[in-house]
Order: structure tokens, then C-alpha cells, then sequence
């Protein structure tokens, strides 16, 4: 046993004093000698096709290097297939560059390489293309006559059957009934840093490609399908991504772009988007959505129906979760769950944190709320009385469920006892006060990854894994913390080397599974070196740990010696020095318990409780306290597991009261842009903020316990500042944003 | 961006000489919207004359009890002096709740009158728009325009002016001093930007080669009854929807003198005095700032995704009235509350 | 401040006129891109020497006037640390201090900072001698993706300096140039807070 206790510790992060000194380096930072800028040119139509790019014009500026348009891109390509990345969910994948062919507005069409940034900017603003346009569909609403049935399995979730029970007949005869529309805007991630990629020719046809990524294989594999290279020649390498959200889950067109100037030119390319490009990429989609429930005499769900419609674009067809959770999140006998499709000429959208129950349970909730005043029941009692034991829609048992405390606890904390139902019943001043709640639930995974291992002489431990750079979750931190106490080390002793595509496997950093999936992995690495370690302190002379078993032995601060005797203890460096070995090392797979956890349902939950006070004249609603109770397993860092809920609450306030992209359907383009029109919550919308976790033990999930809590934190705040609207207000607003238009 | 020569100036004359030697040239202060333009692509001057040398930036007496603000004073440094928090707090007040603590300490005071509009059309070059190209046509007419005019728009634009500081100086009844190839002249603030017209490529009656030298308070400050209230989509670093500039004097619970200037709503700060004789003789009652509201209002016209700034605006002229009514407030009283 | 534009010919643009458009696409045609004359593509001016004492050190470079000083810093002074997020004054991850004042790096040019003292995230404190704040950063885990996070500090310290703000709530407003996506505003504030009361204290 190792007596160091360090998983669970509210350490602070290894990588925070990079960070705080801006030493650390994102992808679009990488000096590289000779490096020569890429800009991107974008279309100003949504539909038709390039009909002459005048390059000349361009190329004749000093310093422009070249202009890649359709007309003399690199050969690429035919097959989807090598277009296709390891999220690509079936379809035609976007091709950059391959034809005159325009899908979307805002697509790429040229890229612009110039000695300077500021040149490339210029001569990119007035390269001019002239285009053939045609009529494009862009509505959403106008589109329902072309939805097909989502195919999640090509998404890489579930299909489940799309009913149980008899919905229609206890819907007939419920004894209270709800239904309403719902819509969920199109949201766009906007993490801090832009897309880049900085591709340094290493000559020889060797690229070190620097990526904004999520999924460092998944780029390397992305660049060599579809440039037809050997994946030695290619290295991938990420140490920091300036936030993704699921952005940087699949390779984004600045990847291509780059790669291609650089291989075309011999030289060192980086490729930035601007803020307003970030406009181009993917994004949530928006969600059409119909709920109707009806309860049993008892208050309990005897229906739940669930329709949503969502858009995609004309190639792939992109689904998520929207209605999955309806079917998990409560006990309900007769369910009817419906996704649809529809193509629209627009880029495919992709996941943005939690995506499908951000959008699906906003409704979900909001609706069980106005079922709340329907039946007369408190909100949390009335989800209690459909309390799931199992999961209904995969007829699963939960690894472990303690959402009934988040509730508990939650509630407590909030003082939710102390509500008035009644709406317009509370007030501070002459503001209107509310309160709201709503729940969440998330799956957990762990997929397979690897690690390598080395212990030096010197005691220090270095761990790998090839995971992407830190993208704000604090990976290097937990697996530190792992690997520390595995082998009994300080923390202080051991380095994480991550985010080279050389380095043993990970998978994409999404799901929340990272800290699950490689953190296996590394206690894993871990473990083999403990018993190599005690094998080499067990074939020394007058070893006094000959004859003991493993359960006896403790490793702590950098020794091994026998539990509760200290006069035993041999550092790891002494036995490494009797052994002239200069280190030791080891490496691993770690896989999931495939066949076990398919036994179960493997879910993170969440309870959250919202205060909002609205200015009832002038329609002002802030958001003045929330509570959210998580239950996520073990939490291996409650300080920087802390941080990522509450950045999902800020999320959460942010899609209840202001982000929406909006699409002037004339044009088939989102007009506002930037970060000025397009709002995401600043320092002063936030106030009170609070995480209860509660712990669970699972030993299903993966060894580590820990289910990730990197989505959850989001779900269920947008509802519950809807239902806190309404119970401040007495008004029912079932399309987000909140803004004060909605409430005048 | 696109190619540029620049050169800086030491003195008001000097840059108007400049301005006269380069085609296409553009004064710069602060840069906060001309660079965010250029970079758009929006604005491209040729030549950019430098003003931060220039010896304004000041903020003095004037020998009418009043206040000078230099035009190359920043907004920061304008909001937080001591006589213009305690002489014009609704001045301060405006100025911080407009952009961020950064942006305030770049912009200037000239600057600020010389923001182009946030229309989302205007800023994106492939779709038409009248300010920028004009006789392209207004896309924000039957586009999304939920940030736009209610008040003195045109068939040719629907754009507003973003400027909070604008609807306090308008409510102050501030001058604007500018010195230009033909000498020196003084406009009234109301004079100063314009209605979009038929010409809503032209935001100010500048002429040509004038450059904004200084802004001119009055002495009559409303110290004691004022506010501003800004209704925006975030609580902080957003354009207004919309502002009113509210004061009043008082003579117990009677009003013998208001004014009310609102922001966001039109392609200049908006203000009517007959709305405020409205007021005089009143009590500070909400009926009767309901009646000025309406009346400010009268003409007011939305183009759907806008149509709800009509009542906000009304409700907002009654509440920052009220605001303005209620006891005499500290000269630092925050923007936010 | 005369905003003499360079106003485009009109009649270049072949877009539909608004009130030709319908909700309903329809008559579209050909797009051609603006001509020349609405553009005047022109060669590149110049570059001019710039001095700019940056974190304590005095540096000359030869710019062409349209460079920023983020780009300046960035790309030219080899200084990373000073974040680019949307080059447009509408996030904040570009803040610096110029005479100790802060601003938004992207919307100045490195020519109109001539002469001026400039200290970037770089000049604030070094991994083995944090600033206050810095360490209140990592204490209070600040951050999350980091890339904001120069700026927040950057802009910290001009809050500290300016010594406008005390409670939480002016904290609140007057950080609110500092767009943080990961949404760790709590902890940013917690960190700031902490440094302020000690200042005061």
C-alpha cells in the first residue's frame, strides 16, 4: 500500500505557474525558422460555385508566396474515406479546397501565404472571386419535409427503440398532462484561442505539425489519409489548447490548409483564423424540439414523448443526444423519443460541451417544472416520485447513482424548503426574486490508452501519454496525482509529458473520459514499476522484504519497506543504484472492462438549484446563486474538478441568457460574428456559485472510480434559470436565450 | 488590413495641415474603432495622422464656470476627474458604462463622438449597406435587427450610434469645438451627428479636414438629480439597447428644469425638448414621466427583431427619471446599479 | 478625428439591394467579388523604426505602420505570453500596460506606442518569482485553458494600480474586459480580491 494520499487532494495544478507567466505555448505559437503565414479567404455566398479566382491580382504584391484555391490545390484525394477522422459521423466529409463547389457560407476557398501576417491579411482582403450563385436553405422550420430519423449509431452512440410501453394510450388517460415546443439555439463554442496550426517543414518531406487539437492520433491520422504521407513523417504535437469544447474534436480547415501550403511551398506555414472565422467552423445546432408528459394519480410519469428536430448540413449527418436522456433520466413506463435531421446548406455541426442533453434536457426540464404547477408537487418531489433505478432505455442497472443526494444536498444547501411555489410570490426590493431547479445526467466511459513509464536513478518519475496539451481540465495535474501515489513518490518528483503524436495512444479528449481513460492507463504503468521495483529490492543480499507479498510492502516518499516499519524503507534510487540500472521503465495498454460495464448503465449526475432576480420593468434577470449538487464517482482533484463544474454553470448562464448565433436566412450567413454581438457571460454576469460533490464509489467505471466531470457541470442550469423565470415571473419561456425581449 | 502610411503630429494646426497634404487620410487617437474597422476592412485609409501627441488633454475651466475636456483626454481620465465626477457625475456614470476598463483607457474624447455604428451589415462587406457602400441598400431592413434604430431612421439605414458618453454630452448640452482648414467653430452636440437621411454614409456635418479639438460643458452640471441607465444584453461590455441620460432640477417635488437623451435607439443621441417642457411644473410622479416617455416616443417605429426597444425605451426614460428624482446620489455612483 | 472615409465607387457590388430580398432566396446570380476601384490594391508602405522599452528593456524593430502592438509583441518581439483572441478590443487576452496604464494591445499600433514603456504577463513575474497576483492565480485556481489568463493578470494589475475598485462587485464589473470562456470567473475574482484586500490592508 502507498500511504501517500494525494488522488482526491485539492492540489494545485503542475502546469499553473507556465501558465500564469505566459510561458506556455499554444499552437499558433511555435517559432519555427522561416516561417511563412497563411490567411484564410472565406466565401460570401452559402450556395453555388467559384467561378474564377483572380490570383494574379494578388501574387504580384511582394512577399505574397502563393494563393491555394481549388484551381491548384495539391492533388487530393476522391474517397471520403480519407477524409474521414475518428468522430466523422458518416456522410461526405468537407473537402477544403477540393472543388469550386460552395456548401456553406463562410466556407474556405483560398488560403493566402505571404512572408508577413500582416501582408497575408492584406492580400487575402482583396483577393477577388467571382462565384455562380444558387437559392440555399438555411431555416430550419422550412426543412422539416426533408428530416430523416438521426443515425446515432453512425455517431457513435446507441439507437434504442423509439418507444416503450404505450405512450399514446397513457398520454389518453394521464392524470395530468403538459406539452409545449421548445427551441434550443445555435450556439457557437468560442474558445479563448483561436484555430491555428503551425506546420514546420523539417525538410525532406518530415512535418512536425503543431495543432490546436483535441485528438493529437486523430490529426496525424486526418493529415496523412488525406495527403497520403507515412505517419513517421509526421508528428503531431499539442502542450496547450486554449480551450476546445468539443471544437477541436475533429480536424478543423486550418489543418489541411496549412499542411498543404507547407508541403507545396517547402516551407514552415502557420494558418490562424480570426475571431470572425471562428464563425465558419462547427457548432451546436439548433433544436426544434415537442415534450409532452403525463403523471399517474400518484404523481409519478406515466408518459414522456420527446420529439426533436435539428439541423445538420447537406454531407454529414451529424447527430447527438438530444432525446437519449429523456429516457434515462426518470423511471417512465411509456416513452415515445424521436430525433430528425434535416439538411441545411451550413457547415456540420459538431459537439459542444454535453452535447445533446444541453439542448434535450432544457426542455425535458423545463417541462417536468411546468408539470410541477400542473400536479401542485414540489419540483424535487416530483422528480423523486419518478426516481430511476435503473436506466430505462438501455433496461440497464446503474454502476452507481447517488443523484438523490445531490438533491438532498443541494436543496438543503440552497434553502429550497423556504420556497413559495406560488410565481411572483417572492421579492428583494422591487425585484421580482426565483427560484428554480433542474437535473442532468451524462454518461461515463473510459476507452482504451496507453503509457510509458520511466523511473531514473535520481527517484524523478516521468509518465507519457500522447494526449492532446491541456485543454483546461487539468490532466497533467490528476495524472501527477495518479502517478504519484501509485508509486509513492511527492508529487513533486513525478513529470507528465504529453500531447506528441509519438507517444503512446489516448483517445480524442471528449466525454469526459480523459482523466478516466489515461489515468487508468498510468496507475496501470505505475503499478508494473512497483513490481519491478520490489522484484529488484527482493534480489538484493539481507533483503529483509524477501519473503514478503505485495499487500506488505508500502511505497511512500520515493521508498518501499515493509507496511509500519520504517527501519525497513530502501529508496527506489539505492535499489536502482544496487542494480547499476540507470532507470526503470515500463509501459502499458489499459483497456475497459468491456464485458462488465456493458452489464451497466454508467452515468454522472447533477441537481442544481438557481436564484434569479428579474427587474420586472425593464426585463433584467441576473442570476444570483446557484447550487449544483454533482454526483461523478471519485473526484480525483476537487480543485480543479471545482473549476470545471463551475465553468459549465457559467455556461449554462450564458445559453440562458444571451448566446445565440443568429442566421439571416437572405444571405445564409450567422451576422453576428464577434465577440462583441455574440455574448458569452462576462465577470460581472456571474455571481454566487457553489458545487456540492457527492461522492460515489464505482469500481465499474474504470479502476479509478472517477467518472469525469467535464460536461455535466452545464446541464440542467439553463432550465432551472427558465423555471426560476417563471417562478419570479409567472412567465413560460421555452426558448433560450432569456433575453429581456422575451420578458417585457 | 490594408497599406497605410502614417505620420504624428505635435499641434491642432499641424494635423490639419497634415490632413490637407494626404489623400484619404484619416486622423487617429485612441484607434479603438478606426483599427477594429481597418482590420474589417471597412475603413481604409491611406494615411493615418497620429494625434497623441497633440497637447489635448486637458481638462480645465473655462471662464464660464464650465468644464473643457480636451478631445485627446481618454475617457478613463475624463470619467474619473475630480471635477467632472463632482460637477457632471452623470458624465462619469455614462463614460464607465460604456466598453471595459481597457477600452476607456484608450479611447478618447473625440474618439468616442467619432464611433461608427455596431450594425452587424455595416461590418460585414458581403452584404450591402448603405453607410458603408452607399446605394447597396440597407440589409438590416428585413435582416436581423435587434440592435437597431427606433427613432429617426431612414428607408436607406437603420443604424444607431453606439456612443454612451454621446447621450450624456447630449443631455449636457455640450459643445463641440473643432478646428479646421477654414479656422476654428463651435457646434452645438445636438448639431453634431446627423439623421441618416439620404446620406448615411456621412455619421457627423464635419467637414472636411475638421478635427474635433475639444468638448465644452456648461456650467449647469444637475449634480444633484441624474442618471444613466444603460439596458444592454450582458451586464457589462455590451452596447446599449438602450440608454437614457436623465436629470432634473427640483424645487421640492416639482421639476423646473429636465432633460432626457437616449442612446441606442437612433443614428444620433435622441433628445426633443418639447418632451422635456413636458416635464416642467410637474410633480416627480410616475404618471408624469410616463407622459414625457410616450411623447419621446411617439414617432417610434420598429423593424421586428427591434419592435421591443419601443416599450423598453419608454420604461427606461420612466425608471431613469425616477432614478434621477430619488435622493441626491454620490458623485461616484456605479453604472451597473 | 475626421473619419474621411475612402468611400467605394458604388454600383460595384452585384448583391441583391435589401429590398429585393425576400426571406425566400431568390434572383441570385452571379457574385463579383468588388472591383479595384472599390479596393485600390497598393503595395505594401515602408517600414520605420520603432522604439519600445518592452518589460524593462529598450528595443528597436523596423515596422511597417500597419502592425499592432500585439503583433508587434507576438511576432516580432518573440513575446507569446500576450494572447490574441479576437483582435478586435472584444475579449481582453491581448491586455498589456503601457506607463502602467492597461490596454488592449490589439487595437493600437506599435507606431503610436513610440517611446512608450511596455510590460507584458513576461515582465510581471517569473516561474521561480511569481507577482502576488500570479500566485493568487494558481492559489485560487484562476484559469483553466490558460490563454486568457496573461491578459487577466495584465489587466489585474492595471485594476491594482488604478485602485478604482475594492468590493466585489467593482472587481466583478472592472474585470469584465477580460472574457474567460472556461468560465472560471469565481476563482479570477477570489485571486484578484485577495490581492486587492492585501494592498488595502
Amino acid at each position: 500500500m502507498s500511504s501517500t494520499t494525494l488522488i482526491g487532494q485539492p492540489t494545485s495544478r503542475v502546469d499553473g505557474a507556465i501558465k500564469v507567466t505566459g510561458a506556455a505555448t499554444y499552437a499558433g505559437e511555435f517559432v519555427v525558422p522561416g516561417l511563412a503565414y497563411g490567411y484564410v479567404v472565406n466565401s460570401p455566398i452559402a450556395k453555388g460555385r467559384i467561378t474564377q479566382v483572380h490570383s494574379a491580382e494578388v501574387l504580384a504584391l511582394p512577399g505574397v508566396l502563393a494563393v491555394f484555391s481549388h484551381e491548384n490545390r495539391l492533388p487530393l484525394p476522391d474517397d471520403d474515406n480519407c477524409y474521414m477522422d475518428q468522430l466523422a459521423p458518416g456522410g461526405s466529409p468537407f473537402r477544403p479546397l477540393f472543388d469550386a463547389t460552395i456548401k456553406f457560407n463562410m466556407q474556405p476557398v483560398a488560403l493566402v501565404v505571404a512572408e508577413t501576417y500582416e501582408l497575408a491579411r492584406y492580400a487575402a482582403a482583396v483577393l477577388r472571386l467571382d462565384y455562380e450563385q444558387e437559392p440555399h436553405q438555411t431555416d430550419l422550420s422550412k426543412q422539416r419535409g426533408a428530416a430523416f430519423k438521426a443515425p446515432h449509431q453512425a455517431n457513435g452512440f446507441y439507437d434504442y427503440p423509439p418507444s416503450r410501453g404505450l405512450p399514446e394510450q397513457a398520454w389518453a388517460s394521464a392524470t395530468h398532462r403538459v406539452a409545449g415546443d421548445y427551441a434550443h439555439p445555435t450556439q457557437h463554442h468560442n474558445p479563448m484561442e483561436t484555430f491555428a496550426t503551425t506546420v514546420e517543414w523539417r525538410g525532406d518531406g518530415q512535418l512536425t505539425v503543431y495543432d490546436k487539437t483535441q485528438g493529437t492520433f486523430n490529426s496525424q491520422q486526418y493529415i496523412c489519409n488525406v495527403f497520403n504521407l507515412k505517419k513517421e513523417n509526421v508528428q503531431v504535437h499539442s502542450y496547450f489548447v486554449g480551450g476546445a469544447f468539443g471544437l477541436a474534436l475533429r480536424p478543423n480547415y486550418q489543418v489541411p490548409l496549412a499542411v498543404m501550403a507547407a508541403l507545396a511551398l517547402k516551407r514552415s506555414v502557420r494558418v490562424t483564423l480570426t475571431r470572425q472565422q471562428m464563425f465558419s467552423l462547427s457548432y451546436r445546432p439548433l433544436a426544434l424540439q415537442h415534450v409532452k408528459l403525463g403523471t399517474n394519480p400518484d404523481g409519478s410519469l406515466a408518459t414522456l414523448h420527446h420529439e426533436a428536430l435539428q439541423a445538420t448540413s447537406q454531407f454529414e449527418p451529424y447527430a447527438e443526444t438530444v432525446t437519449h436522456w429523456s429516457g434515462v433520466l426518470y423511471r417512465c413506463d411509456n416513452v415515445k423519443l424521436e430525433h430528425l435531421l434535416a439538411p441545411l446548406d451550413v457547415m456540420t455541426p459538431v459537439s459542444m460541451r454535453a452535447p445533446g442533453p444541453t439542448s434535450g434536457l432544457f426542455a425535458l426540464e423545463v417541462a417536468l417544472d411546468e408539470l410541477a404547477y400542473e400536479t401542485g408537487l414540489d419540483p424535487v418531489e416530483l422528480r423523486l416520485r419518478s426516481y430511476a433505478d435503473r436506466n430505462g432505455l438501455m433496461d440497464k442497472p446503474f454502476s452507481s447513482k447517488k443523484l438523490r443526494e445531490c438533491y438532498q444536498q443541494a436543496a438543503a444547501r440552497f434553502g429550497w424548503a423556504q420556497r413559495n411555489p406560488e410565481p411572483r410570490s417572492m421579492r428583494h426590493g422591487d425585484l421580482l426574486v426565483g427560484w428554480g431547479m433542474a437535473s442532468g445526467v451524462w454518461d461515463s466511459s473510459q476507452a482504451e490508452a496507453g503509457a510509458q513509464a520511466t523511473l531514473t536513478a535520481d527517484g524523478k518519475l516521468t509518465v507519457v501519454n500522447g494526449v492532446n496539451g491541456d485543454i483546461g481540465t487539468g490532466t497533467a495535474t490528476v495524472i501527477c496525482q495518479i502517478a504519484a501515489e501509485t508509486l509513492g513518490l511527492p508529487l513533486s518528483a513525478v513529470t507528465f509529458r504529453q500531447g506528441e503524436s509519438t507517444m503512446p495512444a489516448a483517445p480524442v479528449q471528449g466525454a469526459s473520459w480523459t482523466a478516466g481513460s489515461v489515468g487508468t492507463a498510468v496507475q496501470k504503468v505505475c503499478r508494473q514499476l512497483r513490481e519491478q521495483l520490489l522484484t529488484l529490492a527482493q534480489q538484493l543480499p539481507d533483503s529483509p522484504w524477501r519473503q514478503a507479498g505485495p499487500s506488505e510492502i508500502e511505497f511512500t516518499d520515493g521508498k518501499l519497506g515493509l507496511l509500519g516499519q520504517p527501519e525497513t524503507q530502501i529508496s527506489f534510487s539505492e535499489v536502482l543504484r544496487a542494480h547499476r540500472l540507470p532507470h526503470l521503465e515500463a509501459e502499458v495498454t489499459a483497456s475497459p472492462d468491456a464485458k462488465r460495464q456493458q452489464q451497466y448503465s454508467v452515468n454522472v449526475h447533477n441537481a442544481v438549484f438557481v436564484e434569479v432576480q428579474v427587474d420586472p420593468v425593464i426585463g433584467t434577470v441576473r442570476v444570483t446563486r446557484l447550487v449544483e449538487g454533482v454526483a461523478a464517482g471519485r473526484i480525483l482533484n476537487p480543485k480543479t474538478a471545482r473549476n470545471q463544474v463551475l465553468g459549465g454553470m457559467v455556461w449554462g448562464i450564458g445559453a440562458a441568457l444571451m448566446e445565440e448565433t443568429v442566421m439571416d436566412h437572405r444571405f445564409g450567413r450567422f451576422m453576428n460574428h464577434s465577440l462583441a454581438e455574440y455574448h458569452l457571460p462576462v465577470n460581472a454576469d456571474i455571481r454566487e456559485l457553489e458545487v456540492i460533490f457527492v461522492e460515489e464509489e464505482d469500481d465499474i467505471v474504470n479502476p479509478l472510480g472517477a467518472k469525469g466531470v467535464g460536461e455535466i457541470g452545464i446541464l440542467g442550469v439553463s432550465a432551472a434559470i427558465a423555471n426560476a423565470v417563471y417562478h419570479a415571473t409567472g412567465r413560460r419561456l421555452r426558448e433560450l436565450p432569456i433575453t429581456r425581449d422575451k420578458l417585457l | 488590413m490594408h497599406p497605410f502610411s502614417y505620420s504624428s503630429v505635435n499641434d491642432a494646426a499641424a494635423a490639419v495641415r497634415e490632413q490637407a497634404t494626404h489623400s484619404h487620410s484619416t486622423f487617429i487617437a485612441g484607434g479603438t474603432n478606426l483599427l477594429d474597422l481597418m482590420k474589417e476592412n471597412v475603413a481604409r485609409p491611406a494615411h493615418l495622422i497620429g494625434l497623441n501627441q497633440l497637447p489635448l488633454a486637458f481638462v480645465e475651466d473655462t471662464p464660464e464656470g464650465g468644464l473643457r475636456l480636451g478631445a485627446l483626454a481618454t475617457n478613463a481620465n475624463t470619467a474619473y476627474h475630480p471635477e467632472v465626477e463632482k460637477r457632471y457625475p452623470l458624465l462619469s456614470q455614462a463614460i464607465l458604462s460604456g466598453a471595459t476598463a481597457q477600452l476607456r483607457n484608450m479611447a478618447t474624447n473625440g474618439g468616442n463622438l467619432m464611433q461608427r455604428t455596431r450594425c452587424y451589415y455595416f461590418y460585414d462587406l458581403t452584404t450591402p449597406c448603405n453607410k458603408r457602400e452607399p446605394g447597396s441598400g440597407c440589409s438590416a431592413l428585413g435582416g436581423f435587427n435587434r440592435i437597431h434604430a427606433i427613432l429617426g431612421a431612414s428607408e436607406q439605414c437603420i443604424a444607431t450610434h453606439p456612443s454612451d458618453m454621446c447621450v450624456a454630452l447630449t443631455a449636457l448640452d455640450a459643445l463641440v469645438c473643432v478646428q479646421g482648414p477654414q479656422g476654428e467653430r463651435v457646434l452645438p452636440f445636438a448639431d453634431f451627428h446627423r439623421l441618416p437621411g439620404s446620406t448615411p454614409h456621412q455619421d457627423n456635418n464635419l467637414k472636411p479636414g475638421e478635427l474635433i479639438t475639444a468638448l465644452e460643458l456648461p456650467k449647469q452640471g444637475f449634480a444633484q438629480h441624474y442618471h444613466y441607465l444603460k439596458i444592454r444584453d450582458r451586464a457589462s461590455y455590451a452596447f446599449a439597447l438602450v440608454s437614457i441620460a436623465a436629470v432634473l432640477e427640483l424645487d421640492g417635488d416639482t421639476i423646473t428644469e429636465a432633460r432626457v437623451a437616449l442612446g441606442g435607439v437612433a443614428h444620433k443621441p435622441w433628445r426633443e425638448r418639447a418632451a422635456e417642457e413636458l416635464l416642467i411644473g410637474q410633480p416627480t410622479t410616475e404618471a408624469t414621466f410616463t407622459k414625457a416617455a410616450s411623447y419621446l416616443l411617439r414617432g417610434a417605429r420598429g423593424y421586428g427583431h427591434n419592435d421591443f426597444k419601443i416599450e423598453l425605451a419608454k420604461r427606461g426614460i420612466v425608471r431613469a427619471l425616477q432614478q434621477a428624482a430619488a435622493e441626491p446620489r454620490g458623485p461616484r455612483a456605479l453604472p451597473w446599479a | 478625428m475626421n473619419d474621411d472615409q475612402d468611400s467605394p465607387s458604388t454600383g460595384q457590388s452585384t448583391l441583391p439591394a435589401a429590398s429585393e430580398i425576400t426571406a425566400a432566396p431568390a434572383a441570385f446570380g452571379k457574385y463579383r467579388a468588388p472591383t479595384r476601384a472599390a479596393f485600390g490594391l497598393t503595395s505594401p508602405v515602408e517600414t520605420s523604426s520603432v522604439h519600445l522599452t518592452i518589460n524593462g528593456q529598450p528595443r528597436e524593430f523596423h515596422l511597417a505602420p500597419w502592425t499592432t502592438l500585439l503583433d508587434a509583441l507576438r511576432l516580432y518581439a518573440g513575446l507569446m505570453g500576450t494572447k490574441k483572441g479576437c483582435d478586435h478590443g472584444q475579449c481582453g487576452a491581448c491586455t498589456v500596460l503601457v506607463n502602467g496604464t492597461r490596454i488592449n494591445s490589439c487595437l493600437t499600433l506599435a507606431v503610436m506606442q513610440q517611446g512608450q514603456q511596455i510590460t507584458t504577463i513576461e515582465g510581471l513575474g517569473t516561474a521561480t518569482s511569481l507577482s502576488a497576483l500570479q500566485q493568487a492565480f494558481i492559489d485560487h485556481d484562476a484559469f483553466q485553458c490558460g490563454y486568457c489568463t496573461p491578459g487577466q493578470i495584465c489587466s489585474a494589475q492595471g485594476l491594482l494600480y488604478e485602485g478604482k475598485a475594492h468590493t466585489e462587485d467593482e472587481i466583478r464589473e472592472q474585470m469584465s474586459g477580460n472574457l474567460c470562456r472556461c468560465g472560471a470567473y469565481v476563482n479570477i475574482l477570489a485571486a484578484v480580491k485577495e490581492v486587492v484586500d492585501a494592498q488595502t490592508a
